[in-house]
C-alpha cells in the first residue's frame, strides 16, 4: 500500500533520512521505532507531504504522491502535539474538518464518545489540557474510516485509561484490515498491537521485520528487550 | 489718505454739476427729436449734456470731441458690430454714464477699445456695463481721469487675441474704482501711469493676470479683490507702490502667483489676503518692501524670496496652513522675517510672553531640494522627506541659517 | 478553498488585534477630522496613517499570524489539500479582515466628512496597499521558518518600502541632477506601491501645480485614466507577485 524507495532528506548538511527503503502492506500494524533523531517523524512526514523528500520515490496505492494531495483522504493522522486555531471551540474544529475532508460514509465518532469529548464541545481550543488536545487530535484521525491511520506518539500525554481506550480502538482498527504506522517511545504498549517493525537509526533504515520474525530471532518475548538487545548487538 | 480720496470725488462731483446748469440739455431716442447720437454730437457745445433713451445704437465710432456729459437711460445699447472702437473720447471734461457697450472691434494695428480717452483731463467714465469689448476702457495720456462702477466683461480664451479691462498708459492721477472686470487678457493694466487709486475693484476669470503694471510708480491699491486669474497678479519695475487690504484667491495654476512682485521698491504690502495661490508672493529683485500684517493661508509657498531681494522687511504676517512657508534659492539673507506666527512652529514659551524662545526656520529642506531638483516631486510628503526636515529645522546645513525668525508669534494675530 | 477562507476569516475576525486596529483607526480618524478646522488638511493628517502605518500593521501582523498559524497550518497540510489553496486561502483571509478593518476604520470616517475624488482616491489606495503589505508578508514568513528572523524581515522590508527607497531616489536624484528625471521618476515610483499610491492620492489634492515642469509631466501621466488604470495594473502586481513567489517558496517548503 506504501512504498518508499530510497528515500533521503537532508537538512543542511545532515541527514535526516538516508536512502530509506520501506514496503507496508494493509492489515499491518507497523511500528516505526528509533532513537530520538532518528528519523522516524521526517519519514512520516515525507508520507503525508509535509516534507518533500530530496531524492527517492514515495508511492501511495502504486501512485506517486510527489505533487498529489488527494491520497491524503485515505489518511488519518494524529500529530505528536496537536496545535489548533486558539479561538475555535472542538465543535467548530470537528465541523471544519468534516468540512474539509468530504468523507465517504459516515463519521467514526467512537472515539470522540469514549473520551467523552461531546461534553466539552463548547470549549475553545486555547482552554484545553495538553491531554484533551491530545484526545481532539486522536479523535479526528480515526474519524473518517481511513484506510491509513498514522499515529506519531499517539499515547504521550493521555492518562491510562484514555491511553487504553485509544489501544482497544488501533486494534479493532487493525482487525478491521487497516494499514497502522505507529510510532512510541514507550515500547511496551506496542507489545499488544504491532505485527511489524521498522527500526531506524541515525536516518537510515536499519531493518524491517514481522515482530513474530524478531522475536525468533533474538529468543526475547518482549518487544522492548528484543529491541535493546538488538541495539546491543549492532553496536558490538 | 481717505480724505484726499473723498475730497477728490467730491470736488470732481461739484464741477460736474456746476457745467450741467450751464449748458443746455439734447435728447437722443426714437420718439425724440434727434435720433442719433452722432448728430446730437454735432450740434452739441461745450458744457450741453446729451441724454440718450434706451434703444439699440450702431452708430459706429462715436467720437466725442466737446466737453459734454453723455447719459444713458435705461442702459441704451451700444453696438460697434465688431468693427468699430465704440466711444472715443478726447476732451476735458466729459461724461461717459449710463451706457452699454457691447460688440467692440478688434484689430491687429492697433488697440481698439470699448471706452478710448485719448490725451484728455478730468474724464470720467461711471456706471456703464462694457460687454465684449476687445479693451475695456483704454486711458493713454490723459490726467485726473474716474473709472468707476463700471462692469466690464469680456469672453478672452488666449492672451494673443484678447485686450485688457481697464488699460491705462502714460496716465496721471487716475481714480479706478468699483469696477468688476471679467474674461481679459489682464483686469487691469497700467503703464507709466502715476499718482493713481485703484479702490474696490473685482477682478476675477482674466486669461493673464487680474492686475498687471510696469513703470508705474506711486500708486495706491487698496481693498481689491483678484481672484481666479489665470497667473495671479504681476507688478514690475515701480517704487512706491501701497497695496492695503487686498484680497488674492484661487491663483492656482503652474506660474500663478498671488502677486509677482519684480524690480519694486520702497513699498508697501499691508493687510493683504493670499488664499490659496500657488505662490503668494513671488519677489525679484525687490528691495525695500515693507510686508506686514497680511494673512496666508493654504498657498502652496506662501512667500518664494530670491536671493536678489534685500533689505525687506517681513514681521506681523500670519502663515496658515501653507505647504511651504517661504521658499528662496541661494544661502544670502539680506531681509528679516521676525516676529511672525507660523502654524508650523513646534518651538516652546518657557517666559510666557507669547513669543517663542527658539528661531523658527521658515524654509523647509525639501523646498530647496525641488527648488534645485524639480523630480524630487516624487517624493512629496514622503517620510524622508519629513525625517530630513525636521533634522534640518533643528541643526540647518543646507537652508540659509540667517533666515529666520527670532521671535515667532506663539498665537495667530487677529487680522 | 471557500471553507478554508472560511475558517481564517471567522479566526481572524474574532482577533482581538484586528478589532483592537479597527477600533484604534477609527478613533484616530474621527478625531483628525473633527480637530482640524479643515477637513483637506485632516486628510493630508490620514495621508501619513494610510501610507506608513497601514502597511506596517499589515505587515506585522501578517507575518506573526503566518508563524503562530505554523500549527494549524500543518494540519492544514496533513488533510488532502493542495498547498497552494491552503497558502492562498491564508492570504485570501488576511487580506479581507485586514483590508475591511481599513475600509471600517479609516474608509467609513472619510466616506463622511470626504466624500470627493480625493477621499475616494485615499480608500482605493489605502484598500490596496493593506492586500500589497499582506502579500509581501506572506513572502517574508515564506521565506524563512524562524520567527523573530521572519519579523525581523517583514520589519526590514516595511524600513525598505517607507523610507529606504526613498533615500536611494534622493541620492540618484542629486546624482544625477543634470539629466532630465521626470519620466525615470515615473518609472522608480512603480517600484515602490507607496510611493505610488502616494503620488496618486496627491495628485487628486492638486499639487501638481506647485511643482512646475515635473508637477505637469506627472499629472500628464498620472492624472489622465491610462495614469490611474497603469497605476492600478502596477498595484494588482505588487499584490500577485509577492504572493506567487510565497505560494512557490510555500509548496517547498518542509514542515
Amino acid at each position: 500500500m506504501i512504498v518508499a524507495k530510497n528515500v533521503s532528506k537532508k537538512f543542511g548538511k545532515f541527514y535526516a533520512l538516508n536512502d530509506v527503503s520501506v514496503t507496508c502492506h494493509k492489515g499491518e500494524c507497523i511500528a516505526l521505532i528509533g532513537p530520538n533523531a532518528s528519523g522516524k517523524t521526517t519519514f512520516i512526514k515525507c508520507i503525508l507531504g509535509m516534507v518533500v523528500p530530496d531524492s527517492g520515490v514515495i508511492n501511495f496505492n502504486n501512485n506517486s504522491i510527489a505533487r498529489s494531495w488527494l491520497y491524503r483522504n485515505q489518511i488519518g493522522y494524529m500529530p505528536q502535539i496537536g496545535r489548533y486555531p486558539e479561538n475555535m471551540t472542538i465543535a467548530q474544529v470537528f465541523n471544519m474538518m468534516k468540512d474539509i475532508r468530504k468523507p465517504i460514509g459516515t463519521h467514526d465518532d467512537e472515539l470522540v464518545n469514549s473520551f467523552e469529548l461531546d461534553k466539552i464541545m463548547q470549549k475553545r481550543m486555547r482552554t484545553l489540557s495538553g491531554g484533551t488536545t491530545q484526545k481532539v487530535s486522536a479523535s479526528l484521525a480515526f474519524l473518517f474510516n481511513s484506510d491509513v491511520l498514522i499515529l506519531d506518539e499517539p499515547t504521550a500525554g493521555l492518562d491510562p485509561v484514555s491511553s487504553e481506550i485509544l489501544k482497544e480502538k488501533i486494534i479493532r482498527e487493525k482487525n478491521k484490515g487497516k494499514l497502522i504506522l505507529i510510532t512510541s517511545h514507550v515500547l511496551s504498549e506496542l507489545d499488544d498491537l504491532v505485527t511489524e517493525v521498522i527500526y531506524m537509526q541515525e536516518g537510515k533504515l536499519n531493518f524491517q521485520k514481522s515482530l513474530l520474525m524478531l522475536k525468533q530471532e533474538t529468543g526475547e518475548q518482549k518487544l522492548a528487550k528484543a529491541i535493546a538487545k538488538v541495539m546491543i548487538t549492532s553496536n558490538q | 489718505m481717505m480724505q484726499k480720496i473723498f475730497s477728490i470725488i467730491f470736488l470732481s462731483m461739484f464741477f460736474l454739476f456746476c457745467r450741467n446748469t450751464e449748458g443746455k440739455t439734447i435728447s437722443v431716442g426714437k420718439n425724440k427729436s434727434v435720433q442719433s447720437i452722432q448728430k446730437a454730437l454735432a450740434i452739441a457745445k461745450n458744457g450741453d449734456t446729451v441724454l440718450v433713451y434706451a434703444g439699440l445704437y450702431k452708430e459706429g465710432n462715436i467720437f466725442i470731441k466737446k466737453s459734454i456729459v453723455l447719459k444713458g437711460i435705461n442702459f441704451p445699447v451700444l453696438d460697434g458690430e465688431n468693427k468699430y472702437e465704440i466711444i472715443s473720447i478726447s476732451a476735458n471734461d466729459v461724461t461717459v454714464d449710463g451706457f452699454k457697450v457691447q460688440h467692440a472691434g478688434r484689430s491687429e494695428i492697433k488697440d481698439l477699445a470699448g471706452i478710448m480717452i485719448y490725451d484728455s483731463y478730468n474724464v470720467t467714465i461711471i456706471n456703464n456695463i462694457l460687454d465684449d469689448t476687445n479693451f475695456g476702457i483704454y486711458s493713454q495720456h490723459s490726467r485726473k481721469c474716474t473709472i468707476k462702477n463700471n462692469s466690464i466683461t469680456a469672453y478672452g480664451k488666449n492672451e494673443v487675441q484678447s485686450g485688457n479691462g481697464i488699460n491705462c498708459w502714460r496716465s496721471d492721477s487716475l481714480l479706478i474704482i468699483g469696477n468688476t472686470i471679467k474674461g481679459h487678457r489682464d483686469g487691469i493694466y497700467f503703464e507709466f501711469v502715476t499718482n493713481s487709486l485703484i479702490w474696490r475693484n473685482i477682478s476675477t476669470e482674466n486669461v493673464r493676470y487680474g492686475l498687471h503694471f510696469m513703470f508705474s510708480q506711486d500708486n495706491n491699491y487698496i481693498t481689491n479683490l483678484f481672484k481666479d486669474n489665470g497667473s495671479g497678479v504681476a507688478v514690475m519695475y515701480s517704487h512706491g507702490v501701497k497695496m492695503f487690504n487686498n484680497f488674492f484667491e484661487d491663483n492656482w495654476g503652474d506660474a500663478a502667483y498671488g502677486i509677482l512682485l519684480k524690480d519694486i521698491s520702497d513699498s508697501y504690502i499691508e493687510g493683504n489676503h493670499f488664499l490659496r495661490n500657488t505662490v503668494g508672493i513671488h519677489m525679484e529683485g525687490s528691495s525695500r518692501i515693507v510686508l506686514q500684517r497680511n494673512e496666508f493661508i493654504n498657498n502652496g509657498w506662501a512667500i518664494k524670496i530670491q536671493a536678489s531681494c534685500d533689505n525687506n522687511v517681513i514681521t506681523k504676517n500670519n502663515f496658515l496652513g501653507n505647504t511651504f512657508d517661504i521658499g528662496t534659492n541661494g544661502s544670502l539673507v539680506l531681509n528679516t522675517f521676525n516676529g511672525n506666527y507660523w502654524d508650523k512652529y513646534e518651538g516652546y514659551d518657557l517666559d510666557k510672553n507669547k513669543i517663542g524662545d527658539v528661531p523658527y526656520h521658515p524654509v523647509s529642506l525639501y523646498s530647496m531640494i525641488i527648488d534645485n531638483n524639480p523630480s524630487a516631486l516624487m517624493l512629496f510628503r514622503s517620510f524622508i522627506v519629513s525625517l530630513i526636515d525636521k533634522s534640518e529645522k533643528i541643526i540647518p546645513t543646507v537652508t540659509p541659517e540667517n533666515l529666520k525668525d527670532d521671535y515667532p508669534l506663539m498665537l495667530p494675530l487677529s487680522l | 478553498m471557500k471553507k478554508i477562507i472560511k475558517y481564517v476569516i471567522v479566526d481572524l475576525l474574532r482577533n482581538k488585534i484586528v478589532l483592537f486596529y479597527t477600533l484604534l483607526s477609527l478613533i484616530i480618524s474621527f478625531s483628525i477630522f473633527n480637530l482640524e478646522s479643515n477637513t483637506s488638511k485632516g486628510l493630508l493628517s490620514l495621508l501619513n496613517i494610510v501610507l506608513i502605518i497601514v502597511p506596517l500593521v499589515c505587515m506585522i501582523f501578517s507575518t506573526i499570524y503566518i508563524y503562530n498559524s505554523a500549527e494549524f497550518i500543518e494540519l492544514l497540510v496533513s488533510q488532502p489539500l493542495r498547498r497552494r489553496t491552503i497558502w492562498i486561502s491564508l492570504f485570501i483571509g488576511l487580506s479581507v479582515s485586514l483590508s475591511l478593518a481599513f475600509l471600517i476604520g479609516i474608509g467609513l470616517p472619510i466616506i463622511i466628512y470626504q466624500p470627493n475624488s480625493t477621499g475616494f482616491m485615499m480608500l482605493l489606495m489605502g484598500f490596496l496597499l493593506s492586500i500589497i503589505f499582506v502579500s509581501i508578508a506572506m513572502l517574508a514568513s515564506a521565506s524563512t521558518r524562524d520567527k523573530a528572523k521572519g519579523i525581523g524581515f517583514a520589519i526590514l522590508l516595511w524600513l525598505y518600502f517607507s523610507l529606504i527607497f526613498d533615500a536611494i531616489v534622493l541620492f540618484i536624484l542629486f546624482q544625477f541632477q543634470d539629466y532630465p528625471l521626470e519620466k525615470p521618476m515615473i518609472i522608480f515610483s512603480f517600484l515602490n506601491p507607496i510611493d505610488l499610491s502616494r503620488i496618486q492620492i496627491l495628485l487628486k489634492m492638486d499639487i501638481a501645480a506647485l511643482m512646475g515642469y515635473t508637477g505637469a509631466v506627472f499629472k500628464d501621466f498620472f492624472g489622465t485614466t491610462t495614469g490611474i488604470v497603469v497605476t492600478t495594473i502596477v498595484l494588482s502586481l505588487w499584490i500577485l507577485i509577492p504572493v506567487w513567489i510565497s505560494a512557490k517558496k510555500f509548496g517547498k517548503r518542509d514542515l
